[in-house]
């Protein structure tokens, strides 16, 4: 997986509704941006969706980015972060070949990075963990040498600190959701 | 008392303003053209799905009003989607309605399903599938606020079957759309007008450069009260053209790929470029890492992602260009630029003798020719639609539109066929103007079927058909790039008099200078559409032009062979 050197972290708020994912995904491929990562899922509001956007490049790409984000229909809100102090979180479910010879060394090992273990078979163990993108591929760094059998990350869900409200979580929604005016075929 | 979602469709429609629509019908639409009997909308049958979006593109830049079209689901919806990418391109305000199966055999596979919406995702400023009939006027009522809203474009409101079959009530309020709202630019920034005037207070050689916004933005009289207050020549790019009137004495013409040399060495030397609602394509800027070096740049557009991005610039202001314009007009500074003036005039040198116009008549019949004396023939005032290729850019160097919206051409998208369908919706958006299709015989051939929807229609419109046996620019480009292969690019034409003639209009063959103003005579005559088929020169090419990747002071002039023989400059 790529490292992002000083990752360009994109929160965008939208509609909730089918076929918006595919609008954002269809703007980032025709244009040409590449990303690290994309999570969404759902905010306290309902209507509203919050996506996570993890940019891998230059600082002009990102404002172009962002330009034609700010320009879909269904997309309330883009806040760029990394202007200010944030809190970027990413969760892995890592299973680790750990034999009776090394399972105490791995289980040493995830206790480091503050990681659980969540399932215990005869040769193996799945660790979860969660923190900044940096530990995550620490973490995994650290397991390799034990032999990673499965993988999974969720990519990066991002917060401002301190007081950056969203306006997004304020403005008006669609007058309907669900199979809506806006339904869409994803 | 609730109404049919096919009647809420109409309903709708009628609230928009909307007077005419371009379509053609099929099975899953069928409930809506079984509605429209009775409302007083007037529907003009195709004979192509993608001609009723050009239709509707070419009523929509004529006149300013939204374009409609109505098309059926799979291959009717399909066959829109040149036409929607030429309008999302060239910022058309559209709403294109398809008809879609019903909702309980979405994603089956049924007859005639696709995925219309998924399809279009990229060439429509948005879209809608609307499968409840209460769900069509909040989707339609939106769909035409933002077609109209920030920078205009088509959008696509996909329609089961089942939803214009079932039962709502019409509540147009309670449809007030305002996701539109979401992205219109910000309030101006005070600090950025500063910057923007201190640029033009420092600088000694500015050009303005003006596109397609200024027509969209109705900013005209600002554009021209802003160049005659400081003395600043503007250069327009294709879709500009008309947009400011080409005679004005601060006019330059047309820059980029096939400006005047002048026009771009004039951008090449200037010290500030003010750039406002265009958008530094390509054709125009030609190489970027050497476009226009020693100058500062003001980019003004209402579309937020267009500034820096081709061009990095000094100060950029996302906003409707009329209103910054008056913001900035008190504090821009008169003076007086003889100078620099003067210096672009010199410019200008031999380039009158080389110009094809000024040659002597030698028995050949040339394009610029034709489009010359076109001009002079309607003084000036037809709406001329154009196709695509060198015909194209004949017309934007020798028809000199002073008028606003009287020149419409695929620019963006570079569509051929576009030409005689947009001339039909521009002629229906504004019967009293006289507007001729001009097109070649390569892209000609690829709609003209839409000439029995002229006919059908009444629709009066003058076609030259530009015809020299090549696709001729592709041509040009082969003899200038491929060493004169020219793979695929000779094309045979029916016999255009006998074909007009089997529509039912009357036809002419044009073959010297001298029959061209009694044949245009004539066409202009006829009460109905007229054609005229002009015989040109076989391998005559566009100049001036910059190749392809070159930069804009590189180009290919006029040959000197012209200059040679030439008469005294005009």
């Amino acid at each position: 997986m790529p490292h992002v050197p000083a990752p360009h972290v994109l929160v965008v708020y939208t509609d909730d509704e089918p076929g918006v994912l595919t609008r954002v995904a269809s703007l980032i491929r025709r244009r040409g941006f590449n990303i690290h990562s994309l999570t969404v899922g759902p905010t306290e509001r309902t209507g509203l969706s919050r996506m996570t956007i993890v940019v891998d490049s230059d600082a002009p790409t990102v404002r172009q980015a962002v330009a034609h984000l700010r320009k879909l229909v269904n997309v309330l809100e883009v806040q760029q972060l990394g202007e200010g102090p944030m809190v970027v979180r990413d969760l892995v479910l890592v299973r680790v070949t750990a034999g009776p010879k090394v399972r105490s060394e791995v289980l040493q090992l995830a206790q480091v990075f503050r990681a659980t273990v969540v399932d215990i078979a005869e040769d193996s163990l799945v660790i979860e963990c969660t923190g900044s993108l940096d530990k995550i591929d620490a973490l995994v760094d650290a397991m390799r040498p034990f032999g990673i059998l499965e993988l999974g990350r969720t990519g990066a869900v991002a917060m401002a600190r301190g007081t950056r409200i969203p306006s997004a979580t304020r403005a008006p929604l669609p007058l309907r959701t669900g199979s809506g005016p806006e339904a869409m075929s994803v | 008392m609730s109404q049919t979602g096919a009647q809420l469709i109409w309903e709708s429609l009628l609230r928009e303003g909307v007077d005419t629509v371009f379509g053609y019908p099929g099975g899953a639409i069928l409930p809506t053209y079984d509605a429209m009997v009775g409302y007083p909308i007037r529907h003009v049958l195709v004979r192509h799905e993608q001609s009723a979006v050009h239709m509707a593109d070419g009523y929509a830049r004529a006149s300013g009003r939204v374009g409609v079209v109505v098309a059926t689901s799979g291959p009717g919806a399909t066959n829109l989607v040149t036409g929607l990418a030429t309008a999302m391109l060239d910022s058309t305000p559209l709403v294109a309605i398809t008809g879609q199966v019903g909702s309980a055999l979405l994603g089956t596979d049924a007859f005639q399903e696709v995925d219309i919406t998924g399809i279009t995702i990229p060439v429509t400023k948005h879209n809608y599938l609307v499968t409840r009939a209460e769900d069509i006027v909040p989707a339609l009522r939106e769909a035409f606020a933002v077609a109209r809203s920030g920078r205009p474009g088509p959008v696509l409101v996909d329609i089961t079957k089942d939803a214009q079959q079932g039962r709502a009530r019409l509540d147009w309020e309670a449809a007030l759309p305002h996701r539109h709202l979401r992205h219109l630019p910000p309030p101006l920034d005070p600090a950025a007008l500063a910057q923007a005037l201190d640029l033009i207070r420092h600088a000694r050689r500015p050009i303005i450069l003006a596109g397609h916004g200024v027509q969209l933005a109705g900013a005209r009289a600002e554009v021209l009260a802003l160049a005659e207050r400081s003395d600043i020549p503007f250069a327009l790019t294709l879709l500009g053209l008309g947009a400011v009137p080409a005679t004005h004495p601060l006019s330059l013409g047309m820059m980029g790929m096939h400006g005047e040399s002048w026009v771009n060495r004039a951008i090449q030397e200037a010290d500030l470029l003010l750039a406002f609602g265009m958008r530094f394509d390509d054709r125009v800027t030609g190489k970027l890492k050497e476009y226009a070096p020693h100058a500062k740049k003001l980019h003004i557009d209402i579309d937020a992602s267009e500034l820096n991005k081709n061009v990095p610039v000094d100060v950029a202001i996302a906003g409707d260009l009329l209103e910054v314009l008056r913001a900035l007009l008190p504090g821009v500074p008169v003076a007086d630029r003889s100078g620099w003036l003067d210096t672009i005039r010199e410019w200008r040198g031999d380039s009158a003798v080389r110009d094809i116009k000024n040659l002597p008549d030698d028995g050949h019949l040339y394009a610029a020719h034709v489009m010359h004396d076109l001009w002079c023939l309607t003084k000036g005032e037809a709406v001329v639609v154009t196709d695509v290729g060198q015909h194209q850019m004949w017309e934007a160097q020798y028809y000199k539109h002073d008028g606003e919206r009287s020149l419409i051409t695929s620019g963006g998208a570079g569509t051929m066929g576009f030409a005689l369908p947009a001339a039909i919706g521009a002629k229906i958006a504004r019967p009293e103007a006289e507007v001729w299709v001009v097109a070649g015989d390569g892209g000609f051939q690829m709609t003209f079927a839409e000439l029995m929807t002229a006919v059908q229609e009444g629709v009066k419109v003058n076609i030259a058909v530009i015809n020299n046996g090549y696709l001729g620019m592709v041509r040009q480009w082969q003899a200038l790039f491929y060493e004169g292969r020219y793979a695929a690019t000779p094309i045979l034409s029916p016999d255009f008099v006998k074909l007009a003639e089997a529509f039912g209009i009357p036809g002419q063959r044009v073959e010297t200078r001298v029959e061209v103003a009694a044949a245009v005579a004539r066409a202009r005559e006829a009460k109905g559409a007229a054609l005229i088929e002009f015989k040109v020169e076989q391998e005559d090419s566009v100049y001036p032009m910059v190749p392809a990747g070159a930069a804009l002071h590189e180009m290919i002039r006029r040959p000197s062979a012209l200059a040679e023989t030439g008469s005294d400059p005009v």
